[in-house]
């Protein structure tokens, strides 16, 4: 049961990522993670 | 397993998610494609050799767009790591995770290992997941709050950032101090407790913790081995104790208990079809 769930929950993983990667999501990251994130570094 | 190997390990993982090196003789950060794809554990994307993306960062940033779009991919990384790996990203690939043990090696004439508000702080990780990632950035627009007030790890990036850009230094005002301090008290805390950012305050530790029982990645402990001689309880720096809960939410699969028993009753595992074999007794 155990094995299952987590069998199925990798899958949904996946998927999610599959869907986020047709819609164009990791340009956006990547836009956000090439520049200077004046808010982790603590100034904005 | 050795700690040795996984101190390795770790050193390796921080290295691989720190891989270039420009960023520390040129201002800004790396511009390396690989950027898109998230990393597992807490590196902020700030951080001048930073390749990958940081996923809390990432998540916020998302959460809090002008634009709102379910964040599928960012989400679906996370559950991805979550289930294959749980809590063993933070034993073995977060390289804040990795600073703090380094940090908790340093000599200290008293270190605490455990006192009686512990398991009562170790739910604010999860109050910091669910109102300063989630509910604020969705809430309030473009502020990554977890980012902005909390995150050690963005801290360090810009102090390392300024070396590279001295400029930055005129620009470190109050916000900076607020965070100069949480990060200074983070810290001072490793010395003295075993990751104290990991029990009490990392939202990434909060949400693995909640895969841990499920992840593929298990420990099982054999019961008829084992005695109970609780020297894997003593051996534990998170303060489980395997022998009763070896899938239990703060184990950071260090492997630190399996060196210590006596009976070898501990081990890695991968998730079981038959529940019996998995004693969470």
């Amino acid at each position: 049961m155990k094995r299952t769930i987590s069998i199925c929950l990798l899958a949904a993983g996946a998927a999610l990522v599959a869907i986020g990667c047709s819609k164009g999501q990791p340009a956006s990251v990547l836009a956000k993670a090439v520049t200077v994130c004046l808010e982790c570094i603590g100034i904005g | 397993m050795d700690n040795k190997k996984r101190t390795v390990i770790q050193a390796l993982a921080a290295l691989i998610q720190n891989a270039d090196f420009r960023g520390f003789f040129h201002p800004g950060v790396s511009q390396a494609a690989t950027k898109q794809v998230c990393v597992p554990g807490l590196n902020c994307y700030s951080c001048p050799s930073a390749v990958g993306a940081c996923p809390i960062g990432s998540l916020q940033n998302s959460l809090s767009s002008w634009s709102f779009k379910f964040p599928y991919y960012i989400v679906g990384l996370l559950i991805f790591f979550g289930v294959l790996l749980g809590r063993a990203v933070c034993g073995f690939l977060c390289p804040f995770g990795f600073i703090q043990d380094l940090l908790h090696k340093i000599p200290f004439f008293k270190k605490i290992k455990n006192f009686r508000a512990d398991r009562y702080l170790r739910f604010i990780k999860y109050a910091v997941l669910i109102i300063f990632v989630i509910v604020l950035p969705l809430c309030v627009k473009l502020t990554p709050f977890f980012c902005k007030y909390i995150c050690p790890s963005g801290t360090l990036a810009g102090i390392l950032l300024a070396f590279s850009d001295t400029g930055l230094f005129r620009l470190f005002g109050s916000m900076f101090m607020w965070k100069a301090c949480v990060l200074g008290i983070i810290v001072l805390a490793s010395v003295l407790i075993y990751r104290p950012f990991c029990k009490y305050l990392c939202p990434l530790g909060a949400l693995y913790a909640l895969f841990n029982k499920i992840a593929l990645v298990q420990m099982k402990t054999d019961e008829t081995k084992c005695t109970s001689c609780k020297a894997c309880f003593r051996a534990c720096d998170m303060c489980v104790d395997p022998s009763v809960n070896p899938n239990s939410a703060e184990c950071i699969r260090c492997g630190k208990c399996i060196s210590a028993c006596p009976e070898n009753a501990i081990k890695y595992c991968f998730v079981s079809k038959k529940s019996k074999v998995i004693s969470d007794k």
